[in-house]
């Protein structure tokens, strides 16, 4: 009896140990981005596309208030409301004590430079298909940007999820290396992938999310309920979305659908950010949503 | 007996007052229709700018003109306390409309600026009606960000 009481406690004990292991906040390897130095012209394409600004500038900013990124916009969720940080270059109360590689950790796998991870509100599960090349570059871009000392405000989160270690397993679950679109023949597709996929991060919405709250991927782009509650966000496969692709590409650039009505609620800030990117990267978008096969699922 | 004859009357009254809604129909109908002829003239020179459809330089100027003229429509008869979403069904303009009539005012008068520069651009060629398509774009959106609640 004793020798099997042992046994499940040495047999509990390993388990928690794995566990423990297994949803360590996994950093990026040290020497990754030695030698490279940022291009902060470059970045603020990257920024753009990214749309750090829209979730990141002070609620109801305008203009160029919207590159001060003080944060304080909420997000309510399934699991609580999260409240985006300062990420200003304020070395105090944004981020402006971070090196190159925190910035990497963070936004490429969701790990705080004191080792903690940080909530998939912020999308690195996107951003972790980030480019290195156009990391460094948001970073440099990033310092350029004006300080802002508001303090950030800490997250509205219930237990058990206010357990920050908990996302190491979710991390297990919902964060992968693949792209969903696994076959890109050319170009134009790889760049549409690429700011969909990565920068853009367009599945945090229009993908269905499970009970865990992570993307459904065999659900891709197939649309999802709107998160504050009310009214749906719509697929953009071929068979809910029969824009051509121009007319997705014109949307992008001016927010008019081709009836003419004018985009509103959170694609007003997309399109903003959309109109400034170059025509090219609006057309890629819009003919990787039209290779999409209907339904979601992928080969 | 009089006087409470007097009394049930007033609160009868008083009662189906209160239970008859108002009847906003007419002004939903006209606020409606005013996006709506929006949106065709906003067709003709978007089709333009896409390359969908030939430079036509009258029919330009007319959708343009006429954008103008609706963002002349005085708006304040047309958006009742009342008769947002939050009271009634059928419209989707939000309660902030009347929180912030001044600011909703600024942005109809927005759409205006962005319509009378489309006046000059509609003689430009597509080339100029692109970047003019854009600013009326972004009035449009400006409005609806704040005061237009979700499709459903």
């Amino acid at each position: 009896m004793r020798k099997a009481i042992g046994i499940v406690v040495l047999a509990a004990i390993a388990a928690a140990g794995a566990g423990w292991a297994l949803t360590a906040p996994k950093r990026l390897p040290e020497a990754r981005f030695t030698g490279m130095t940022g291009d902060p012209a470059a970045g603020e394409r990257v920024f753009t596309a990214a749309g750090c600004a829209s979730c990141h500038h002070a609620p109801d900013a305008s203009g160029d208030d919207k590159l001060v990124l003080s944060g304080g916009q909420r997000f309510a969720s399934d699991f609580g409301t999260f409240v985006a940080p300062n990420i200003s270059p304020d070395p105090e109360n944004g981020i402006g004590d971070w090196g190159l590689a925190d910035f990497a950790n963070a936004v490429m796998r969701g790990v705080s430079p004191s080792g903690q991870h940080l909530y998939p509100a912020f999308p690195y599960t996107a951003y972790a298909h980030m480019r290195d090349k156009d990391v460094v570059d948001l970073w440099a871009y990033l310092l350029t940007l004006p300080a802002s000392e508001t303090p950030s405000a800490p997250h509205e989160v219930g237990f058990p999820f206010n357990i920050r270690r908990g996302v190491g397993a979710w991390k297990l679950l919902y964060m992968s290396d693949d792209w969903v679109m696994g076959d890109v023949p050319d170009a134009q597709l790889e760049r549409g992938r690429y700011l969909v996929e990565a920068l853009a991060h367009c599945g945090e919405c229009h993908t269905p999310r499970d009970g865990l709250g992570g993307l459904d991927a065999s659900a891709w782009l197939t649309g999802a309920p709107n998160p504050n509650g009310r009214g749906s966000i719509p697929g953009l496969t071929p068979d809910r979305l029969d824009w051509d692709a121009g007319s997705i590409a014109y949307y992008l650039e001016s927010g008019f659908t081709p009836d003419y009505d004018s985009a509103g609620g959170h694609m007003v800030a997309v399109v903003e950010n959309f109109a400034k990117l170059d025509p090219a990267d609006r057309e890629a978008v819009a003919a990787y949503l039209k290779a999409l096969p209907a339904g979601g699922e992928m080969d | 007996m009089t006087r409470l004859l007097t009394a049930v009357t007033a609160l009868s009254l008083g009662l189906s007052g209160a239970a008859i809604a108002q009847d906003y129909s007419g002004q939903l109908k006209a606020r409606q229709g005013q996006f709506r002829i929006l949106a065709i003239n906003l067709g003709t020179l978007g089709d333009i700018a896409q390359g969908k459809t030939e430079y036509d330089a009258e029919a330009a100027q007319a959708a343009a003109d006429s954008l103008v003229a609706v963002s002349m429509i005085h708006q304040q008869p047309l958006w009742p306390e009342g008769s947002s979403e939050m009271d009634m069904d059928g419209t989707r303009a939000k309660a902030e409309i009347w929180d912030d009539w001044e600011d909703f005012g600024s942005k109809w008068s927005a759409l205006g600026e962005a319509a009378t520069a489309m006046q000059t651009a509609a003689a430009g060629g597509a080339e100029a009606i692109g970047p003019a398509m854009g600013a009326l774009g972004g009035a449009c959106k400006a409005c609806h960000d704040s005061y237009r609640a979700p499709r459903n």
